[in-house]
């Protein structure tokens, strides 16, 4: 019975050093061939030799590392099954509801493994910082030439995929007149009503409601004071609410009126078709700021090929198109109403806007944001 | 490891007891405890804990430090000390968040102390056990309810359209949930039943003879609780408040769940800075926080240790 230890102890050591191996070697990336180094280094879909062989080269891959990209946000979910059902690649999204800041994480904490994410769908700021810290993968796809000067990064590390104005939703089933523009909000038949989507210095839709709040308070670009001011007004007489608006909260009745992108309230308005909400959606008149996305490949992407037969389907005609379904403003869009190749129904279930949109330069949005950190707490607590 | 001295020893002692191993083992230890041969096992067996202890603090708590202090250039990649982010999570809003942290947290836990305590008490002077049994598990779940469900269970009731406010007519009277008082309310709703588990025990241990000799003596119930209920109790009361502010300073979800930025709490200006779709390159700012956190939990752990000490030899 009292048997020795040790030739158990050492099997136990030596079973798990091989596990152990065994594990590390699969996080590891894998061998490097040259067709991965030709597709980790194509900067357009010739460099392929064409979209055939970029889609050859991409099936053999297989996966698409995806991340944060929400099934519910401008219409994520029928773009990814309409990519699936096209190409022979799946798409694994990681963590849907991630933030942009979680995104660059990933990419920096995963570097050179297989779990890495390949694409990036990223705020602008986090699109700027992370071609800053070089960190993505420069990529011209076919359309590269129609996408506005305005909305890429020239060398192709990032450019805007899809975006919307900042707008005002209302529960018509609620409210018995609803406010159409930012000076509407400040009525006192609002009170305890008015909510953000989020919290402006986490989430890029509030930011923009302040800044659009600030467009229509005498502010600009280089100054969002006066909306932060303007929801410290909203504050003090009551009519802001803090509670962050989701659906669920928009159906309980705790936020009838919600400020966030069209394309989000537009695209509520549908999910609450029969459940006692009429969503209205307005664009207001006196505060019109419009924001877009930006996509970038990560450079040590597991899947360079997939990850650029990614982009070239989200810029292609079908891709922009379902994100138009979503009630998103494709980039492309101006360009497709010339050419015939954007979908009229979707594009007149729109919410109207006047006027074409202008964009904050990267010094006006860091300003912007630095004045809105240290001084948003001040105004609405 | 020590498969060989029970056996050993059963062998030797063969029919002093039904169980060796408690029977002799039990006795055994206290003469043997100081010896040479007795003290590495009695070092080995805590190494696992060590080993987690490190693992699961030592490791997390440097990689803070580390971030907290330097910074790394984005353009070369080269690492350099700094002071900037401590400096910067002691100014202006993120400095607001340690406080208003504090004040919620240290106020939420005094009324949960005092509250926690008038249950408790009146749990054990109740006669019969089933009160007992009722608070007592009612408390262990309520103490573990929180984070967003806690925050939806309150919107539904007291949130603007809730229930509640609907039926008394709270919002007439002033009533908002999303707002420091909200949350010390809703904090309070998982922090009583804790304080309740927690002094308990001790509560249990004011032998009824010291009070008895407190009325023989001709002490008043006043004079008893100033002059002995209390102070022996101190250092547990104390423990269950530092516990409660803990408790309340770390929670997150909750009031992320309701409150945004519109009341300043450091947890919620952490989440803000690590993981947001608008401000870049505030992480270091973030452990930095997280470290003043850690030294303002330190500074009350600090006030309540020497008196827990002076407590033990009272009530055990």
């Amino acid at each position: 019975m009292p048997r020795k230890p040790l030739p158990r102890l050492v099997a136990a050591v030596a079973l798990s050093t091989a596990a152990l191996t065994a594990l590390s070697a699969c996080g590891a990336a894998p061998d490097k061939d040259p067709a991965a180094d030709k597709a980790a280094s194509a900067a357009s879909a010739a460099d392929f030799g064409g979209l055939d062989a970029l889609v050859t080269a991409a099936e053999k891959e297989g996966t698409l590392n995806a991340i944060a990209l929400p099934p519910d946000w401008a219409n994520y979910g029928e773009v990814i099954k309409a990519f699936e059902a096209k190409y022979k690649v799946k798409v694994a999204v990681e963590n849907p509801d991630a933030s942009s800041s979680d995104e660059i994480s990933a990419v920096k904490s995963r570097k050179g493994q297989k779990r890495a994410p390949d694409v990036l769908d990223l705020g602008i700021s986090f699109a700027r910082s992370g071609a800053a810290e070089n960190l993505f993968a420069p990529y011209k796809v076919e359309a590269w030439d129609k996408i506005p000067e305005s909305q890429k990064d020239k060398d192709g590390l990032y450019f805007n995929d899809y975006g919307g104005y900042v707008s005002i939703g209302c529960d018509a089933a609620r409210i018995k007149n609803c406010p159409e523009t930012f000076a509407d909000l400040l009525k006192p038949e609002y009170k305890g009503k008015v909510a953000l989507n989020g919290n402006p210095t986490k989430a890029g839709s509030a930011f923009g409601g302040v800044f659009a709040a600030s467009l229509a308070n005498k502010g600009s670009f280089g100054d969002i004071q006066p909306g932060i001011d303007f929801f410290g007004k909203l504050k003090k007489n009551g009519n802001f609410i803090p509670v962050e608006s989701t659906p669920a909260t928009i159906e309980k009745g705790e936020t009838p009126i919600s400020i966030d992108w069209d394309y989000l309230n537009a695209g509520y308005a549908d999910q609450f078709k029969g459940k006692g909400v009429d969503w209205k959606v307005s664009v207001p008149s006196d505060g019109v700021y419009a924001q877009y996305y930006s996509q970038a490949i990560n450079k040590d992407a597991p899947h360079p090929a997939a990850a650029r037969l990614w982009m070239e389907f989200l810029y292609s005609a079908e891709g922009q198109n379902l994100w138009l379904k979503g009630y998103a403003r494709p980039v492309l869009l101006p360009a497709m109403t010339a050419d015939g190749t954007a979908d009229k129904t979707f594009v007149s279930k729109l919410p109207e806007v006047s006027g074409t949109p202008t964009f904050p330069t990267s010094e006006e949005l860091d300003k912007a944001n630095a004045d809105l950190a240290a001084n948003w707490d001040k105004a609405v607590s | 490891m020590t498969a060989l001295p029970p056996t050993t020893a059963a062998a030797g002692r063969r029919g002093t007891a039904g169980r060796p191993g408690a029977a002799n083992g039990a006795p055994a230890a206290p003469g043997t405890r100081g010896t040479r041969g007795r003290k590495a096992p009695g070092w080995l067996g805590a190494l696992p804990l060590l080993v987690f202890a490190a693992i699961g603090f030592g490791l997390p708590v440097g990689a803070l430090l580390y971030g907290a202090v330097t910074r790394d250039d984005p353009a070369t990649g080269a690492t350099a000390l700094t002071g900037e982010h401590l400096q910067r999570s002691l100014q202006g809003p993120y400095l607001g968040s340690l406080v208003g942290s504090v004040q919620l947290s240290a106020l939420t836990a005094l009324i949960g102390t005092v509250l926690g305590v008038l249950i408790a008490q009146a749990v054990v002077t109740a006669r019969g056990g089933a009160l007992r049994t009722a608070v007592l598990t009612a408390s262990g779940v309520l103490a573990n309810f929180g984070g967003i469900p806690l925050a939806f269970a309150f919107v539904a009731t007291l949130g603007i359209s809730g229930v509640v406010t609907r039926l008394g007519r709270l919002d007439s009277l002033g009533w908002n949930l999303y707002s420091f008082t909200g949350l010390a309310v809703i904090y309070l709703y998982f922090l009583v039943p804790l304080m309740v588990l927690v002094i308990l025990p001790a509560l249990d241990g004011l032998r009824p003879q010291w009070r008895e000799a407190a009325q023989n003596a001709g002490a008043t119930a006043w004079q008893f609780w100033r002059h002995v209920g209390l102070p022996v109790l101190a250092p547990s009361l104390l423990g269950g408040f530092v516990l409660l502010f803990g408790s309340a300073f770390a929670a997150h979800a909750t009031a992320a769940a309701l409150v945004g930025g519109s009341v300043p709490l450091v947890t919620l200006k952490i989440a803000d800075a690590l993981s947001g779709n608008v401000l870049v390159g505030q992480e270091n700012v973030a452990l930095a926080l997280s470290l003043d956190m850690i030294v303002i939990a330190g500074l009350v752990m600090a006030v309540y240790l020497p008196l827990q000490r002076r407590s033990s030899r009272w009530l055990h």
